[in-house]
């Protein structure tokens, strides 16, 4: 991770405390709420997991902080700095965006899809095609694959290019959606892994969006719970293991109720 | 005299109509897809607007083609010169399946994909360039083959105002009830059609099939 932070992002970043702060924040669609009155905040360098059912207000949780949504009321603040005053294309720039099964352009090569957030940044070509071989060691995928198309890869590969991407720039903050929840578990658990070990190294502040208990477990430093588009807890992962809220006791039970044979293996040594 | 002997007396006359054909169908798409198309992107940007732009390219499309080459005969410079006249019927007719399929085109590409590249930081006219177009690419072309199709037969009928192209030998054919004269029209004009209609084909395949082949290589 050598090249320098997106420049106009990092000069704001760094000073305040906390990355992203969720003032009772609300966004509600044709008179739907989505989203009441969240208050949360991440500081730099933490990993959040947002767990919840689907329709839980987490998707729309993390559009609010890239501004593809903007809060119906209350304030949500990337770097001190409300989203609705960040200029939305810098403010994008300067955050990783990774969905289910990577949302790669499908006219893009390997090679085009990581290099996009630099190329439209106008970095030199040389330093472009450098930031794309060290990206793809990065995410464990072979130089080899880099003139391939999406559709050329397996669905683990494409995730690995979805992360790469996401990493380009190197973001201060990165937002992952369901990232990880189309591939088959063993995959699923390698990535996990991976994305663990890769956030130990770089230390960025991520969002991580799950419905998963068990991959909350592995990669968070904390756990916001979030029910019909409310937070339930917002707990360390110790304490959320603690916790006696009935949701949250809801959970562990629907996780522990698996039986033993559906865990994958290598899935249990790092609980 | 049969019809190939026909052609091969007229060889000149039948050379000249069939070029007059193909810049009469030709500026007319041109002129359609020039308008058409940004007209399709702009519908998807203000969507407000695209009952009304897709009705009017409707209704166009209703009007039969000789009544509007009569009530465009009487507009000034228009008017004046059966050519001119024309292009612009021709290029009416070929607005609808251009503005349509520009929309549909864009409308078509898979939501996610844009989301992330707006998510990614692309401006509004990066997306539409980088993201939009390229994957709405073959549906466009299909647009631009059906417009170029429709406007290839319907200029046969363009010789009624004095437009020239292969509808002057149909005319004439017509009025001498000589079935050969009408067949020296009628049949380069249809091979005209198939022409573009498979080369046309053929880069809308090439253009959709580039990346949209959901095909698993491990």
């Amino acid at each position: 991770m050598t090249a320098p932070p997106t420049a106009p992002f990092a000069s704001v970043s760094g000073n305040e405390k906390s990355a992203i702060e969720f003032d009772r924040a609300s966004f509600s669609l044709n008179g739907r709420p989505l989203l009441h009155d969240l208050v949360l905040t991440v500081k730099h360098g933490e990993t959040l997991v947002l767990l919840g059912r689907s329709g839980s207000g987490k998707t729309t949780t993390l559009k609010l902080i890239n501004r593809l949504l903007l809060p119906t009321s209350g304030e949500v603040r990337v770097n001190g700095r409300r989203t609705e005053e960040w200029d939305p294309i810098r403010l994008r720039r300067g955050i990783g965006y990774v969905i289910q099964d990577g949302g790669l352009f499908p006219h893009y090569t390997v090679e085009r899809n990581v290099a996009l957030v630099p190329r439209i940044e106008n970095w030199p070509q040389p330093r472009v095609e450098a930031r794309v071989r060290e990206l793809l060691a990065t995410v464990g995928l072979s130089a080899d694959l880099a003139s391939r198309y999406p559709n050329q890869l397996s669905g683990g590969q494409r995730q690995r290019v979805g992360v790469a991407r996401a990493l380009a720039a190197d973001p201060p903050i990165l937002i992952l959606d369901e990232a990880f929840g189309a591939l088959d578990p063993i995959t699923r658990s390698e990535m996990q892994k991976e994305f663990r070990a890769l956030q130990q190294r770089m230390r960025k502040t991520v969002i991580f969006v799950t419905h998963d208990l068990r991959e909350a477990l592995l990669l968070a430093d904390r756990i916001a719970l979030m029910e019909a588009g409310r937070l339930v807890v917002d707990l360390p992962v110790a304490e959320f293991l603690r916790s006696d809220d009935p949701l949250v006791r809801a959970y562990m039970e629907a996780f522990s109720a698996l039986p033993d044979s559906v865990m994958v293996p290598s899935n249990r040594d790092s609980q | 005299m049969n019809f190939l002997q026909f052609m091969m007396a007229n060889r000149q006359q039948v050379l000249e109509l069939t070029l007059e054909h193909i810049t009469l169908s030709g500026v007319a798409t041109l002129l359609a897809a020039l308008v058409g198309i940004p007209l399709g992107i702009l519908i998807t940007r203000v969507p407000q607007l695209s009952k009304p732009v897709l009705g009017a390219a409707n209704i166009i499309q209703t009007i039969p083609s000789l009544a509007l080459f009569g009530f465009l005969l009487p507009a000034p410079w228009i008017g004046a010169r059966g050519g001119r006249l024309a292009i612009l019927a021709l290029a009416l007719y070929g607005l609808l399946p251009l503005i349509r399929n520009t929309y549909a085109g864009i409308q078509g590409v898979d939501p996610a994909i844009v989301e992330a590249g707006r998510a990614m930081g692309l401006t509004d006219r990066q997306l539409l360039l980088q993201v939009e177009l390229p994957l709405a690419s073959g549906v466009i072309v299909a647009g631009v083959r059906i417009a170029t199709v429709l406007s290839i037969g319907l200029a046969t009928i363009a010789a009624a105002i004095g437009a020239g192209g292969l509808g002057e030998f149909i005319f004439r054919g017509l009025a001498m009830v000589n079935n050969q004269v009408i067949l020296a029209g009628a049949i380069p004009a249809a091979l005209l059609a198939l022409l573009a209609d498979f080369a046309l084909g053929r880069l809308e395949q090439l253009l959709g099939s580039m990346h949209l082949k959901p095909q698993e290589q491990h």
